[in-house]
């Protein structure tokens, strides 16, 4: 990743503002994603990554429902060293979340990005989309439709996070685990929110290679 | 209980049972069975090195899991209960796990059996099956949670083993209390656990005397470990503020492993 536009341009300030003063000034091209909502972007995916192939080596010692991940795409070896790499990664993901999280309402950056999100919007663009007249000329707005799916995979993360502290500690987090519906209901909890944060992943991915200039953006800036 | 998955169901091959266990297993051919294996092209592509085929993965990930083990011990709230069941919750069958079949699980003669305590404790001597039977017991119906993930709940009844520690005039300050089994089975417990109201010596489960699958004569139930650090067919105790390691921790499994 890059910080090379570091030192120019204010990271914590809000892009609305950071664009006005682009644009007076004449700069080409204004800040999309701040220093910050890029740094735990990719760290988020690199712990991401690594919850969710050591986690289905760890469900495939006692598979949920009738398939089991194949053992090239987990990570860990066996379960033994696939537990290693949950318990280290869960801390990266956890930690980098929380700060997320508190940056994101501290900044008003999920107010400003990801609100208001209305059904009839999210129809419509999610038409627009899929006739091919969807425009994604303005990276710094989300659609109805972005804005629905980066809201849905934040509480994905969320819950992915709390369900599985849920099956860590369900003697001493015993309340959080009866939130879940009790042990063995929080580990299908906790299995759908991975494949609902696979599913974004899917589209996610392949949304950011199609659409131009969408991953550049999430490296340097803008 | 311990690893491998074996549901005890008449009828089924105990062979491909085994077969099935074995899959579990880390490669003990391969010199890092932590990183080993993995197929991390997409890490690789990411972070531009490959952090997986290295010595320097093993030892961080070694380092974070007593890192982990630290914060389980201040986790751990030695008045917190596991959660009770009705008896009419107990699983039938209770799962028989294990990494080797029941067929060649230990069958310990209760008449030879003496139960022999070490280490830093006043009174070392040797127990027998009838004078550990003498022992008040309580009984407790809890839920047994496995590494693999599985769960099941279990009827035990047996003797408080912070209750047995005191007689036996134990030094409760000491760190870690170590077991070991008929098969060479062995697992470190940290004192706390030890003295939690609920970890128990188990004789009997759901009212009948403990049978061979599940570890006669004497196991010792830990409701707030993972089945793993639930030792079955247990033969000896240590009292011992040296970390002496165990079957499955001396793999890679988290020492700590608490619920």
């Amino acid at each position: 990743m890059s910080a090379t536009t570091s030192a120019t341009t204010p990271d914590l300030a809000e892009p609305d503002r950071a664009d006005r003063q682009d644009r007076a000034s004449g700069a080409p091209r204004r800040m999309i994603h701040p220093l910050w909502v890029r740094l735990q972007h990719w760290i988020n995916a690199v712990a991401m990554i690594v919850m969710i192939m050591s986690g289905w080596r760890i469900y495939n010692a006692s598979p949920l429902f009738g398939f089991s991940f194949p053992n090239a795409i987990t990570m860990g070896g066996w379960l033994g060293g696939a537990l290693l790499w949950h318990f280290a990664a869960m801390w990266v993901l956890a930690i980098n979340g929380l700060i997320y999280l508190i940056l994101g309402i501290l900044t008003g950056r999920f107010r400003r990005k990801l609100l208001p999100i209305s059904a009839s919007g999210v129809i419509g663009d999610a038409r627009a989309a899929l006739t091919g007249r969807l425009a994604h000329d303005d990276l710094s707005k989300y659609n109805q439709v972005q804005k629905l799916l980066y809201t849905g995979v934040i509480l994905a993360g969320i819950i992915v996070v709390l369900s599985g502290a849920s099956i860590w500690k369900p003697v001493q987090f015993q309340w959080l685990t009866a939130v879940f519906g009790g042990y063995d209901i929080a580990r299908y909890v906790h299995f759908a929110a991975m494949a609902a944060i696979v599913g974004f992943l899917v589209v996610h991915v392949l949304l950011a290679v199609l659409v131009p200039k969408s991953l550049r953006a999430m490296i340097v800036g803008k | 209980m311990r690893r491998i998955r074996s549901l005890l169901i008449p009828g089924v091959d105990t062979k491909l049972l085994v077969r099935d266990a074995t899959r579990l297993m880390p490669d003990l051919t391969r010199r890092r069975f932590i990183a080993g294996g993995a197929s991390l092209g997409a890490l690789t592509m990411l972070t531009g090195c490959d952090v997986v085929d290295s010595d320097a993965a093993e030892d961080v990930l070694k380092h974070v899991s007593k890192f982990n083990d630290a914060v389980q011990a201040a986790i751990f709230n030695p008045n917190t209960l596991a959660p009770t069941y009705p008896e009419s919750a107990v699983t039938r069958p209770f799962p028989f796990n294990a990494y080797y079949s029941l067929d060649e699980a230990p069958d310990i003669d209760g008449d030879d059996y003496r139960f022999e305590v070490s280490g830093l404790v006043e009174n070392k001597k040797a127990w027998t099956l009838a004078e550990l039977y003498a022992l008040p017991q309580v009984k407790q119906v809890t839920r047994h949670i496995c590494v693999e993930g599985w769960s099941a709940i279990g009827s035990w009844t047996g003797t408080p083993l912070h209750h047995f520690l005191k007689l036996i005039g134990a030094d409760t300050s000491a760190k870690y209390c170590w077991f070991r089994c008929a098969e060479g089975y062995t697992s470190p417990i940290d004192m706390p656990t030890a003295l939690h109201p609920q970890t128990q010596m188990t004789f009997r489960f759901a009212d009948e005397i403990l049978p061979r699958a599940y570890g006669y004569p004497m196991k010792i139930r830990i409701p707030t470990k993972l089945g793993f650090k639930n030792p079955k067919y247990v033969v000896a105790m240590e009292i011992t503020n040296d970390y002496m390691g165990g079957y499955w921790e001396d793999q890679g499994y988290n020492s700590f492993s608490g619920s």
